[in-house]
């Protein structure tokens, strides 16, 4: 970090990636900001309206439950993702033909389109036809996640451990192998616990990566929008509604563009301060 | 404990296997089979499903389309990110760190909020329905991704290779293209992978973008499960086959992807 020259003319090297960005980040983001201010009954007239839209979405419980559930999704799935996905990467083997099956066994769900790990958990969770459904109702527990809340949260918050674990599993064995092998036996001459080893050596040097990790999962699962579309459309009810899909229903479904700009906004806002923050932590754990 | 280490491995990758067994087992079941009732494979082995996606054009031009805008997206986004990725790890310039944020922010704008202003853009600049527009739209999220793991990759060669080959006389691009990016090989095969990834896996963009022409087999997907009376051995027929290109592209990099996450940050 210490030793770049300044030169501002390695301007003329960003500005092929500044101009595509911008074409597609900033020409649309002014016309979120354009409807967010203003009220149309379509023919393109448009009627200024100031911030009653942004008042209006802060001020509605819709609003409100949907960020609910958003944060309870993404807290939860956290909770579960990351040391789960650490505690595979402890265990996996460091070298041998194993490696290679092991990773490119676990990164298949990674490379599967959104809308199919929907549809293959819907075949897969159906109680009628599907595995998952058929077993949990062969031991007794009534489940059905197209009617049951609860059922349907269960089956959402699986998929997507389904899903992302092995992204956090990646991260965290890459952090591993750049352990140097000395470091252990030092730790074995010391007769460190098993505890020690992982707490003194291994979880600080996966202290990069997992912020990483943590960044990418929190930004992603805020995000989401397509597998739980696909798998529950929302419901029962709108107990899986999510912030994206409550977003689309009100922008491209109810076509109210006004409300959709400003929750727009202020969804973008809440991803952008909380990233934010934990890019500012990561930076300083890199400059440490 | 030590004889036991294998498990939870084993466990997890069975657990990851299940659902694309069933998929994979669906695929394989006709119709009717599957509704009318539970069998752990098929009973009457079909390739049905199969032949329709291979002979009607309605759903192998799907594949086509999807590869298509993600290839064109991959070359894109790794094009231009290479020599930004260089100026960040080199160079110290007006506004370095805030530019890079502000790249890193549209990593974390969700789709849902930029379907309807990308329909309206490029359906101005007349680029609506044609695989061009989807891939532009990914570069959204994918050039700052490649820029990001670039950026990781490049700040580990050290900077004398540069200086010796400036005073060797090298012009700038000439070093850059004929040392430098075979130097990083391994980052770029890295970026690429990630960028084929996001592009492959994301479909409102790619549903929004499209219509006739250019549509992506996943939207295919999501239209023909709704209209024809949910056929389901159909559904996970095409399902199947969008898992093949992925398994594909993570073997080829397999070797490189430990790796490439510890030093490309991602």
């Amino acid at each position: 970090m210490s030793n770049k020259t300044t030169n501002n003319r390695a301007w003329w090297l960003v500005a092929p990636v500044v101009m595509l960005v911008a074409f597609n980040a900033l020409i649309p983001l002014m016309t979120v900001v354009n409807y967010s201010v203003q009220e149309t009954f379509g023919d393109n007239v448009f009627f200024w309206e100031g911030v009653r839209w942004f008042e209006e979405v802060l001020h509605s419980g819709r609003f409100h439950a949907s960020l609910l559930r958003q944060l309870s999704f993404t807290g939860i799935i956290l909770l579960i993702e990351i040391p789960l996905g650490v505690a595979i990467a402890l265990t996996m083997p460091k070298k041998g033909v194993w490696v290679s099956v092991c990773l490119v066994l676990m990164a298949l769900p990674l490379l599967i389109p959104w809308n199919v790990v929907g549809a293959m958990w819907n075949i897969f969770a159906l109680p009628e036809i599907g595995l998952l459904g058929k077993m949990i109702n062969g031991l007794g527990i009534d489940y059905n996640f197209t009617r049951q809340p609860l059922a349907a949260w269960f089956t959402t918050i699986l998929m997507d451990v389904w899903h992302w674990t092995s992204l956090v599993t990646l991260l965290a064995y890459a952090g591993l192998c750049s352990i140097p092998e000395a470091y252990y036996q030092a730790a074995r001459i010391d007769g460190a616990s098993r505890w020690a080893v992982f707490r003194f050596i291994q979880l600080p040097k996966m202290k990069r990566v997992l912020t990483i990790a943590i960044l990418l999962r929190f930004m992603d699962s805020f995000m989401i929008y397509t597998e739980p579309f696909v798998l529950t459309g929302g419901g029962p009810g709108n107990s899986t509604t999510f912030l994206s899909i409550d977003l689309v229903k009100i922008a491209l479904g109810q076509f109210d563009l006004g409300p959709a700009a400003a929750m727009s906004l202020i969804y973008f806002l809440i991803i952008l301060v909380l990233s934010w923050i934990f890019y500012t932590l990561m930076m300083r754990n890199e400059e440490q | 404990m030590k004889h036991v280490k294998w498990l939870p491995p084993t466990l997890y990758i069975l657990f990851l296997l299940l659902p694309i067994y069933w998929l994979v087992t669906m695929s394989f079941k006709t119709t009717n089979e599957i509704l009318g009732g539970f069998s752990l494979w098929p009973q009457e082995f079909t390739l049905r499903n199969y032949v329709t996606i291979f002979t009607d054009r309605s759903w192998y031009v799907g594949y086509l389309n999807s590869i298509t805008y993600v290839t064109i997206n991959t070359l894109i986004s790794v094009t231009v990110a290479l020599p930004a990725a260089y100026a960040f790890s080199r160079y110290r310039f007006l506004g370095d760190k805030h530019l890079f944020f502000w790249l890193l922010t549209n990593r974390m704008a969700p789709p849902a909020v930029f379907a309807l202003p990308f329909f309206q853009l490029y359906s101005a600049v007349g680029l609506f329905d044609t695989p061009i527009a989807v891939a532009l739209a990914h570069a959204l999220f994918n050039v700052p991704l490649a820029v990001w793991i670039l950026e990781g990759f490049m700040s580990g060669v050290p900077k004398e290779l540069d200086e010796t080959a400036f005073v060797d006389g090298y012009s700038f691009w000439r070093f850059f293209i004929k040392i430098f990016l075979p130097t990083i090989a391994a980052g770029i095969g890295v970026a690429m992978f990630f960028c084929f990834m996001f592009s492959w896996v994301e479909l409102l963009l790619a549903k929004t973008l499209t219509s006739v022409d250019a549509k992506p087999i996943a939207a295919i997907m999501t239209k023909t499960a709704s209209t024809s009376g949910y056929e389901l051995g159909l559904l996970a027929a095409a399902g199947t086959l969008t898992i093949i290109p992925g398994a594909f592209v993570i073997w080829f990099v397999r070797n490189n992807i430990a790796k490439g996450f510890a030093l490309g940050r991602v």
